[in-house]
């Protein structure tokens, strides 16, 4: 199908595309790489009145570590997230998570503030964010929010952004020495959205988790930072604490049903990925088999 | 009636001017307005590969790109690739090897297969899998896909050395 006709404007600035959010409210539709909006609009799942192009805006692309923090500009494409050497070097999560998003001619167009903002709970960037604790960059009415990723995403396709905002930003703590990442993710084809998905950040010292942020998505109505990695923090972790870890795992999550699976399908995935994990970034192999199960 | 908007930009290296509807998909622009018809609509959201055309050098899906999007840019179609003779020896491959039938998701898998080959001069089988696997074909089995854009890449490897 093609999408409904809608006016156009090329915003200039992000002030301009300010003022136009400002002027049309919700009956305006912010349009970056597009590879989200395009397909819902050709879908006739949305139909704005006025598409506010910030395309052209550099001053919102690009990718730079200040002080603390890594920042990387809303208008960033995923294919700039695989080719920067500061992710690699301070948040090596986000370019193997990039690897499964889409494809090839997707990732040169979808950008990070578009699938932040999008906020699909099946997609990648927002579980990665959850996990490396970023904070979200917001300029509105009222000037520019900071806003952590706990509170910004609301529910399928729902974020803290009102109407009248854009996002422009999102920045990252570096990760620091010692920092280990893991991700997977289970789909039909490799670059479909996910059945279940896992990205996590880990500190680890004498063999014990001292930090673990597991972000799990595809799993409820938005990222979902799971509280039952908190039994896995400073303790040795056996084959019995595992499970009982994954059973509180599987308590915690409440997933959709749909076409590609039950609930209980996602729950049982989100486990096995949970082991995975735990026994790649311990390098304790044996725990993925989890012993008694 | 919604305005319609002046947008200029290079297709296969020509100079081109128009007025457009916003609404207007650069597939459908090229399609219709220029009648370069090599470039095929398929799902129109995404999925399946066939429009994919490339805009100032990247691979990109022109179903999912507003004409006025393409504004200043320069883009290449299938017709383009062709008539330089930059992927005549894919499409020979492709030929001598069957890999294709219908032909509708051909003018994607070779501009999708020629993006790999400059990024990457001598992927294995499975690079060649991930960097097609945007691109549907319901005819091939993918197999022979798969042994064309490799045989491609070893041919070219052994006239470059």
């Amino acid at each position: 199908m093609k999408a409904a006709a809608f006016t156009y404007a090329r915003a200039t600035s992000v002030v301009n595309a300010l003022e136009l959010l400002a002027a049309h409210g919700d009956k305006a539709k912010v349009l970056s790489g597009g590879q989200s909006l395009m397909p819902a609009m050709n879908l006739r799942l949305v139909s704005p009145d006025i598409v506010v192009d910030i395309g052209g805006l550099t001053e919102l692309r690009g990718i730079a570590v200040s002080g603390d923090v890594l920042a990387i500009g809303a208008l960033t494409r995923h294919v700039d997230l695989l080719r920067s050497p500061e992710v690699a070097a301070h948040a090596p999560l986000l370019r193997d998570a990039v690897a499964h998003v889409a494809h090839p001619a997707i990732r040169n167009r979808g950008t990070v503030g578009g699938s932040l903002a999008h906020a699909d709970p099946a997609s990648e960037i927002p579980a990665c964010m959850a996990a490396l604790d970023a904070t979200i960059v917001v300029r509105g009415p009222g000037g520019e929010r900071r806003i952590a990723t706990a509170e910004f995403f609301r529910g399928i396709y729902e974020t803290a952004l009102s109407p009248q905002d854009l996002l422009v930003a999102v920045e990252l703590p570096l990760s620091g020495e010692g920092a280990r990442f893991f991700f997977q993710e289970y789909a039909r084809r490799h670059g479909d959205y996910a059945i279940v998905g896992l990205a996590a950040r880990a500190l680890v010292g004498g063999g014990q988790f001292t930090d673990l942020r597991l972000g799990f998505f595809a799993v409820g109505d938005r990222p979902l930072l799971a509280d039952a990695a908190r039994k896995l923090i400073n303790v040795s972790v056996t084959p019995a604490l595992l499970a009982e870890t994954a059973a509180a795992l599987a308590e915690e999550l409440d997933p959709e049903e749909d076409q590609q699976a039950s609930p209980a399908m996602r729950r049982h995935l989100a486990t096995v990925l949970m082991r995975r994990c735990v026994a790649a970034l311990l390098e304790r192999p044996e725990l993925e088999t989890g012993g008694a199960w | 009636m919604i305005a319609p908007i002046p947008v200029s930009l290079l297709v296969n290296g020509e100079p081109i001017e128009a007025l457009v509807a916003p609404r207007l998909n650069l597939a459908d622009f090229l399609r219709e307005t220029l009648k370069l018809t090599g470039t095929h609509v398929g799902c129109e959201h995404g999925v399946c590969g066939a429009c994919t055309v490339r805009v100032d050098g990247e691979i990109v899906r022109s179903c999912l790109l507003l004409a006025v999007q393409a504004q200043g840019s320069s883009v290449e179609t299938i017709e383009g690739l062709s008539d330089s003779g930059e992927i005549a020896d894919l499409q020979a491959a492709f030929r001598a090897r069957n890999a294709l039938q219908c032909g509708y998701c051909t003018p994607g898998m070779l501009i999708t297969a020629q993006d790999l080959l400059r990024q990457s001069p001598t992927p294995d089988r499975a690079a060649i899998r991930e960097h097609l696997s945007g691109n549907y074909c319901r005819c091939t089995g993918y197999q022979a896909i798969v042994d064309a854009v490799e045989a491609t890449a070893k041919t070219r490897a052994e006239q470059a050395a």
